[in-house]
C-alpha cells in the first residue's frame, strides 16, 4: 500500500510539474518534450488505476505520434519565438486570476462533494468482470456494444489525415515529377525523327 | 495514506487549470495554445478513467478512448492550418488571425 502511495505521490508530482513546464519554458520544443514527460506519467497513473490498455495507448498516440507531430512542426517552422513571448507577463494577472477562481471551484466541488462507495450508488451499466483483461474486457465491450461509435471515430480519423493532407499539399512550379501515362503513352513518331542525309554532306 | 479517487480527481483538476492558464499566458503562441488544450483533455481523460476503474464500469475508459482519438485528429488538424497559416503570413502570432478573412 505504502508503495502504491509513493507511486502515486511521484507520478502525479512530475505529471504536475511537467504541466507547468509546458505552458512557461521559454523555448517551445523544451515544452514539447515536457509534454512527452507529463503524457508518460499520466500513462504510469493509468496503469495504478487499473487501465493498462488505455495507459499504453496513451504511450503510443501520444507519445508516439501527437507529441513527435507537435516536434516536427515546432523544429520545421523558422519561427522567432522571441517575438511571441512578448506580453507574456502583461496576460498574467488576468490569466493568473482565472485559473485561480478556476481551480478554486473545482477543489470546492472535490471537497465538497462526498464521494459514495462504489456498491449502491448506480448499477454499474458495464461492470467489470473479474478474471478477465482489461484489454479483453474493454475489447468485448468495444466491438459489441460501441461499434458504431467505433466506425464513427475511424471516420474521424479518416476525415482528419484527409484533411491534413489537403490543408498542406502545394503544388510548386517548376518542379520536374514524373508522369507515367505521359511517359507510356509516347509514340515513336514523336521522339524519333529519320532524315535523309546525302553522301558527303551534313545535315 | 490510501489512493483514492479524490486524489486522482484532484490531479485531473489542477492539470485542467494549467491548460486554462496556459492559454491565457501563451496568447501569442499557438502551438503552445494547442499543447494547452492537449493537456487539457488529458486532464479529461484521467477523470473518466478514475470514476470507470472507481465505479467498476467500463464505459468510462471506451470513451476515454474516443477523447483520445478527437485529440488526435484535433491535433492533426490544427498543426495543419498552423502550417498553413505559417506559409502564408511567415509567423503564427494569434493576433494577425482575423485577417484571413476568406
Amino acid at each position: 500500500m505504502i508503495v502504491q502511495t509513493l507511486t502515486f505521490c511521484l507520478l502525479a508530482a512530475v505529471t504536475l510539474a511537467s504541466g507547468v513546464m509546458v505552458i512557461s519554458a521559454r523555448n517551445p520544443v523544451h515544452s514539447v518534450l515536457f509534454l512527452i514527460l507529463a503524457f508518460f506519467n499520466s500513462a504510469g497513473l493509468f496503469v495504478l488505476m487499473g487501465a493498462e490498455f488505455l495507459a499504453m495507448i496513451m504511450v503510443i498516440v501520444y507519445v508516439g505520434a501527437v507529441a513527435v507531430l507537435f516536434l516536427f512542426v515546432v523544429m520545421m517552422l523558422d519561427i522567432n519565438f522571441v517575438e511571441l513571448r512578448q506580453g507574456f507577463l502583461q496576460y498574467l494577472p488576468i490569466g493568473g486570476l482565472v485559473g485561480l477562481i478556476m481551480l478554486v471551484e473545482l477543489l470546492l466541488v472535490l471537497g465538497g462533494w462526498a464521494i459514495r462507495p462504489p456498491a449502491g450508488v448506480v448499477a454499474a451499466a458495464e461492470p467489470a468482470v473479474a478474471g478477465v483483461s482489461n484489454t479483453e474486457a474493454l475489447g468485448s465491450l468495444l466491438y459489441t456494444r460501441y461499434v458504431y461509435l467505433f466506425q464513427a471515430a475511424g471516420m474521424v480519423l479518416l476525415v482528419a489525415m484527409i484533411g491534413a493532407i489537403v490543408l498542406t499539399l502545394r503544388t510548386r512550379a517548376g518542379v520536374r515529377k514524373q508522369s507515367i501515362s505521359r511517359q507510356v503513352s509516347r509514340r515513336r513518331d514523336e521522339a524519333v525523327e529519320v532524315k535523309e542525309v546525302a553522301p558527303g554532306s551534313g545535315i | 495514506m490510501e489512493v483514492a479517487l479524490g486524489h486522482y480527481l484532484t490531479v485531473a483538476a489542477i492539470l485542467f487549470t494549467l491548460g486554462i492558464f496556459g492559454i491565457f499566458l501563451n496568447r501569442k503562441n499557438v502551438i503552445v495554445i494547442l499543447m494547452s488544450i492537449e493537456l487539457m483533455l488529458l486532464a479529461v481523460n484521467i477523470n473518466l478513467v478514475a470514476f470507470s476503474t472507481h465505479l467498476g464500469d467500463l464505459t468510462g475508459q471506451v470513451f476515454a478512448m474516443f477523447v483520445l482519438t478527437v485529440a488526435a485528429a484535433e491535433a492533426a488538424i490544427g498543426l495543419a492550418i498552423l502550417v498553413v497559416y505559417f506559409r502564408n503570413r511567415g509567423t503564427i502570432a494569434v493576433e494577425a488571425v482575423n485577417m484571413m478573412k476568406g
